[in-house]
């Protein structure tokens, strides 16, 4: 019987033959973060098992507003330089970890990484296998290793031509609208078909980063010229693509036809209450905060598009639209390319790269009672603010083009 | 060593029940500074007001629907654990909250029927072992998945959690003294 990718990656890094779902295997880890140095320090361990292979950004409260977090941030700087992490990325230079790290050659396509942070299976976009470890992160620094439950795969076959205006948001919040928020609960979810080769490398990274949206463990593509591109310069080692086997064995095969795909946007509670924008038109619901950023869509492309969208227009008088690009590299890259300036001269405000907003945490959290138009991940009650604010998640066209009119609109009326 | 048999008087919550419920992001990750115990005062803040500060007592037992411990890795364990919650039975779980949860020492049995096995207010009985799941107010019985013996997370959970099972493995493999 063949293998799928997770299953190909997992037995490799177990050092056996094949892998079944099921199975638990203690794997080695080619990567994780430093958000566990303190709870290493704590057991008395004096050395990381490779000081090489630990990423580390401080992207949540960065930077600090509160004494409390700057605090934080200080003792983890203390424990970066005792355990000698290498890739460590201060203010300025880092931005949020999943496209820092990748910036940094983190993952390549075979990998098998572990790290905090759930939206970690955003890495699954290079071909890889790459999770979440919260607390068992600790095990890794110790010791290189973690176990893992094989998990069942399942296939999303994503067909037919993506339109215009239709980003790799809107796919995510068709699939998980049909499918639900638990399809890929534990499991592998390798997203294939010819939307999947068309869509750019940001775009599926998009849907890699909400592969925790839906549940999953692991949210793979496969690698192509599109994954190389991004990688060279950036990964030095060899690696080679991994495909599944034509006989490999899947729980479920999912089909779409996205040929007929319109803009979405998921209703405020769960990202699974996804609805094409267009039908949402007539109840003209009034934002307050549009908000372009987060680890989900605040990459290059998704600034070009709002900035092509908000050329010589302007943010409606009761909205603010906030942005706050991917990474640092990416705001440069922005700066350059003139989008930030087309953003500011629309009236948005612009911040520098972080995870504040998206999680409620600061620099645009919402009061009660407002509504928010998200570019982000997670619409649940209460997560960027206020338990009574409303978000809706959207790609970053639906989001610009209702930062103009001040209510949701179909991002095709503004084009 | 754990404890394997718990009663406990239950708590239902619906389905898709996220860790930003348990853990809310304006109160616990905006304030570092807060112990374990503060964090655990703002659990189910949004969704059930007034349950963590006056409601739940310690050894009460916790069950939901489908998806429990979705979204964040932040780990909800912690402030369940920090209420005293002996055991959470769920529909199914999600896959980062429930390594979290065994890392935490915090029984969490994946129970397919549990929402229509039970009402809340009724007392279960829960071996943790076995996931046999009895309600003593019905005297229905129910099978929870349990962990097979001899995988790691079953031995993690029995150690008691992460930071046991960590230090005796690095004693044997002489990362740290004995």
């Amino acid at each position: 019987m063949g293998m799928t990718i997770a299953e190909k990656i997992l037995a490799a890094h177990a050092g056996v033959e094949t892998a079944k779902p099921g199975q638990y295997l203690w794997c080695k880890v080619d990567a994780t973060s430093g958000h566990r140095l303190a709870d290493l320090e704590a057991l008395g361990v004096d050395k990381v098992w490779d000081p090489e292979k630990v990423f580390h950004v401080d992207d949540h409260q960065a930077p600090p507003p509160t004494i409390a977090a700057a605090n934080k941030v200080k003792e983890m700087r203390r424990l970066i330089k005792k355990y000698e992490i290498k890739n460590y990325f201060e203010y300025g230079r880092g931005g949020i970890l999943h496209q820092v790290f990748a910036e940094h050659g983190m993952y390549a396509p075979g990998d098998l990484v572990a790290q905090c942070d759930s939206h970690s299976t955003s890495g699954g976009v290079f071909n890889a296998c790459v999770t979440n470890a919260n607390l068992d992160a600790v095990h890794v620094l110790a010791f290189g290793e973690l176990w893992f439950r094989v998990p069942e795969s399942v296939r999303v076959v994503l067909n037919g031509t993506l339109p215009a205006w239709c980003v790799g948001k809107d796919v995510i919040l068709k699939v998980a609208s049909e499918l639900g928020t638990d399809y890929g609960l534990y499991k592998s979810v390798e997203y294939v078909g010819p939307v999947a080769s068309q869509m750019s490398l940001a775009q599926r990274w998009t849907v890699s980063n909400m592969g925790v949206e839906v549940g999953a463990k692991f949210a793979i593509f496969e690698g192509d010229e599109k994954t190389d591109a991004f990688l060279s310069g950036r990964v030095n080692r060899p690696y080679e693509h991994v495909t599944a086997d034509p006989d490999a064995s899947y729980e479920a095969e999912y089909e779409f036809n996205l040929s007929d795909l319109t803009p979405m946007v998921a209703r405020p509670g769960d990202p699974g209450n996804g609805v094409p924008v267009e039908g949402v038109r007539a109840e003209r619901v009034k934002v307050d905060q549009a908000f372009l950023g987060s680890c989900t869509n605040a990459r290059l492309e998704d600034l070009e598009v709002a900035a092509r969208i908000l050329d010589g227009k302007q943010v409606h008088p009761d909205v603010r639209m906030l942005v706050s690009p991917s990474s640092q590299e990416v705001f440069g890259e922005a700066l350059k390319a003139g989008y930030l300036e087309t953003l500011l001269k629309a009236g948005a405000l612009v911040e520098h790269s972080t995870c504040g907003p998206c999680y409620g945490g600061h620099l645009g959290v919402l009061g009660d009672g407002e509504t928010c138009i998200s570019s982000s991940n997670r619409n649940f009650q209460g997560r960027m603010g206020s338990p009574l604010a409303n978000v809706w998640l959207a790609s970053p066209a639906t989001v610009a083009a209702s930062a103009i009119a001040g209510e949701i609109v179909d991002p095709r009326e503004y084009i | 060593m754990m404890e394997t048999v718990r009663t406990g008087r239950v708590w239902k919550f619906g389905d898709h029940i996220s860790t930003d419920f348990m853990m809310p992001g304006h109160r616990v990750l905006a304030n570092p500074d807060l112990t374990v115990e503060e964090a655990a005062k703002f659990c189910m803040e949004a969704n059930r007001p007034g349950w963590a500060e006056d409601e739940v007592q310690p050894g009460d037992i916790l069950v939901a629907g489908i998806n429990f411990g979705c979204g964040s890795s932040r780990n909800g364990s912690q402030s369940l654990k920090a209420l005293n919650i002996a055991v959470v039975l769920a529909e199914s779980v999600s896959r980062i909250h429930l390594r979290n949860a065994v890392n935490s020492g915090l029984p969490t049995l994946v129970a397919p029927g549990i929402n229509d096995f039970v009402e809340e207010g009724q007392r279960l009985e829960v071996n943790i072992v076995t996931g046999e799941v009895k309600n003593l107010d019905t005297g229905a019985t129910l099978q929870a998945e349990a962990w097979e013996e001899g995988t790691p997370p079953y031995e993690i959970l029995m150690a008691g959690g992460l930071d046991a099972f960590m230090k005796t493995k690095l004693k044997e493999r002489g990362r740290i003294s004995a």
